[in-house]
């Protein structure tokens, strides 16, 4: 990504710095460096847990590193946790999360960057009310539509299963990434929409070779915003999948909160490090693309 | 959206077979949801939805019930102690980043890093930091302080506060993020005439920067207020509501009686209600925001 746009926090500001070990410095990196130790410690905790024998964990304290470093919890968490009945492991979750990820990000993306485009390039009459409304719905809280899409999902007999949940993640998808791709469709300049019109493109031609090309960047904002919304999501894959259906969340959470056997606080780290790593090796990865996709949140419509 | 000439339906008819499926959304699913979801909250929906009206029987049961009473106070709680710390930590944090700091990518991507989990990942790693057998408590006695209790999940008077540090955990990096855009995009000419003028730097975030990034602020504040509404995850993976119901909230009490106690119908009522909450802050944000100038984009 060699896009300029795409990094709106670039470039210090403020006030110049002063000699480098002033009073005044020695108090803003003292201060940064503590806070920026609280915040990447619950992910030090997560993995040195994650590393230690049952035993270790009972007499030490959960700072230290591991004296012995096994990776047998990884393993069960992976394998063979227990949640009430079934000992399968999240690896069981981990393919339904994967099987509801790909689908609902593909055809949220589609569906919204074409709705984006016919807002931005083929407004017709009502467009606008519409999309209003959908900016509208994005406020709205869940549980006020949850049992009228059990009963839609229902009717369509996919309650239940993942291409419910798929269906589910699309429309709640659909406003915010409508949003982005009319606002990044609308600063596209428009001699070359009007100049593909004059070569006698239409609709979908004008879509498929101009804007998609142009607009990689905003694309992968979207794969990256719902990458990480889907794969984190609890309570729509708690109320439209049943148990074998489960996405990882709910697995990691039932395996966690199972009330049943003695707690294997080793395990459960590794199986929640193993749900975490997902999203956390995409806002790595992404960095600032990931900081332009919550802006974009941020951005009003 | 009369037509006037026969064919004005079907004039730029590719674009809106391509708004079908938004129009599906807004209309059906989002209208079509919740006025079905107001409606059947005035009757007596049990195990399944029935249209039966029972005038506003479900809200006086809603307002006597203890436990939707515990979950009303704690989201006030929450809310209340979530926005004013994530706004002062995420402001702080800002303009601490902001004064032209070494490795600024690195401290801002440590602080954000939260927010990219999920709730339910966060929820049981404080459950596990939190937990008084092992986590801060028993380190703190390790160091000698026998007497040392820190144990917010397990004592019911203060157990919502062990998951606002979760919260906050997860919260303010976003916070900081937006802050950290608004005060890149305040003009250097601010700063250079406040120094002319010899204020200090306090004086001067306090009675210019902020008041000049007011959209920012009431942006992030629409995006703050809506998730802390919506604050269902966390819950149940770091507390489940516990101990007994000290960390019970709306979302949850929704959850519970229409999925769990096959009561349609309170939960019809508390979620309409959580609907008021968030519309008593929405729509008066939509008239100072957009009401008036009608510009776009």
């Amino acid at each position: 990504m060699t896009d300029t746009s795409l990094t709106p926090l670039t470039g210090p500001q403020g006030p110049k710095p002063r000699k480098s070990f002033s009073r005044r410095n020695i108090f803003l990196y003292g201060t940064l460096i503590t806070i920026t130790l609280f915040y990447a410690l619950p992910l030090y905790v997560m993995f040195v847990t994650s590393l230690k024998g049952m035993p270790e964990i009972r007499l030490g304290n959960i700072f230290s590193p591991p004296l012995e470093v096994t990776f047998q919890p990884w393993v069960k968490a992976w394998s063979q946790a227990c949640t009430g009945l079934t000992c399968n492991g999240l690896s069981t979750g981990f393919w339904n999360s994967v099987q509801i990820t790909i689908p609902s990000v593909i055809l949220s993306i589609i569906i919204a960057s074409v709705n984006g485009y016919a807002l931005s390039n083929w407004k017709f009459k009502g467009a606008d009310a519409f999309f209003t409304i959908l900016i509208f719905g994005a406020f709205i809280p869940y549980q006020v539509m949850l049992y009228p899409i059990v009963i839609m999902l229902r009717e369509i007999g996919l309650y239940g299963s993942l291409g419910g949940l798929v269906l589910v993640h699309t429309v709640f998808g659909m406003p915010i990434l409508t949003l982005l791709f009319r606002n990044y469709f609308t600063s596209l300049p428009e001699e070359l929409f009007k100049a593909a019109r004059v070569d006698g493109a239409g609709f979908w031609a004008i879509y498929t070779k101009i804007m998609v090309p142009m607009s990689l960047p905003i694309f992968t904002v979207a794969v990256i915003l719902q990458v990480t919304g889907i794969w984190n999501d609890f309570l729509f894959g708690v109320v439209y999948t049943s148990p074998d259906n489960y996405p990882m969340t709910v697995s990691l959470n039932n395996i966690v909160n199972s009330t049943q056997g003695v707690k294997e606080y080793n395990v459960n780290m590794a199986a929640t490090i193993l749900t975490g790593l997902v999203p956390l090796s995409i806002y790595f990865v992404s960095g600032r693309l990931f900081v332009r996709g919550i802006a974009a949140g941020a951005v009003k419509g | 959206m009369s037509s006037t000439r026969p064919n004005q339906l079907f004039r730029n008819k590719s674009s809106k077979i391509a708004a079908i499926p938004m129009i599906v959304t807004a209309l059906f699913v989002f209208v079509g949801g919740t006025i079905w979801t107001v409606v059947y909250s005035f009757t007596k929906s049990g195990l399944l939805p029935r249209l039966q009206w029972v005038g506003l029987d479900q809200y006086e049961r809603l307002w006597a019930t203890r436990k939707w009473l515990v979950a009303i106070e704690n989201l006030a709680i929450y809310g209340l102690c979530m926005l004013v710390l994530v706004f002062v930590i995420g402001f702080i944090l800002a303009a601490l980043i902001d004064q032209k700091i070494r490795f600024e990518d690195t401290i801002r991507t440590v602080i954000l890093y939260p927010y990219a989990l999920s709730f339910v990942v966060t929820g049981l790693v404080w459950q596990w930091i939190l937990n008084p057998e092992f986590g801060v408590q028993n380190v703190v006695r390790g160091w000698g302080w026998k007497s040392f209790t820190f144990d917010p999940l397990y004592n019911a008077d203060i157990a919502i506060y062990g998951v606002l540090i979760a919260g906050i955990w997860q919260g303010s990096g976003l916070v900081m993020v937006l802050m950290l855009a608004g005060l890149r995009g305040i003009d250097q000419d601010v700063w250079k005439a406040s120094r002319v003028d010899g204020i200090p730097t306090w004086k001067a975030y306090i009675f210019i920067i902020i008041p000049m990034m007011r959209p920012v602020f009431v942006t992030t504040l629409v995006i703050v207020v809506t998730g802390i509404v919506k604050i269902y995850d966390l819950i149940v993976a770091q507390t489940g509501g516990g101990p007994g119901i000290s960390t019970e909230v709306p979302a949850k009490y929704v959850y519970d009686m229409m999925f769990q106690a096959n009561n349609l119908g309170q939960g019809f009522a508390a979620s309409t209600m959580m609907l008021v909450t968030v519309a008593l802050i929405v729509i008066p944000w939509t008239i100072l925001e957009f009401g008036g100038s009608k510009h776009r984009d």
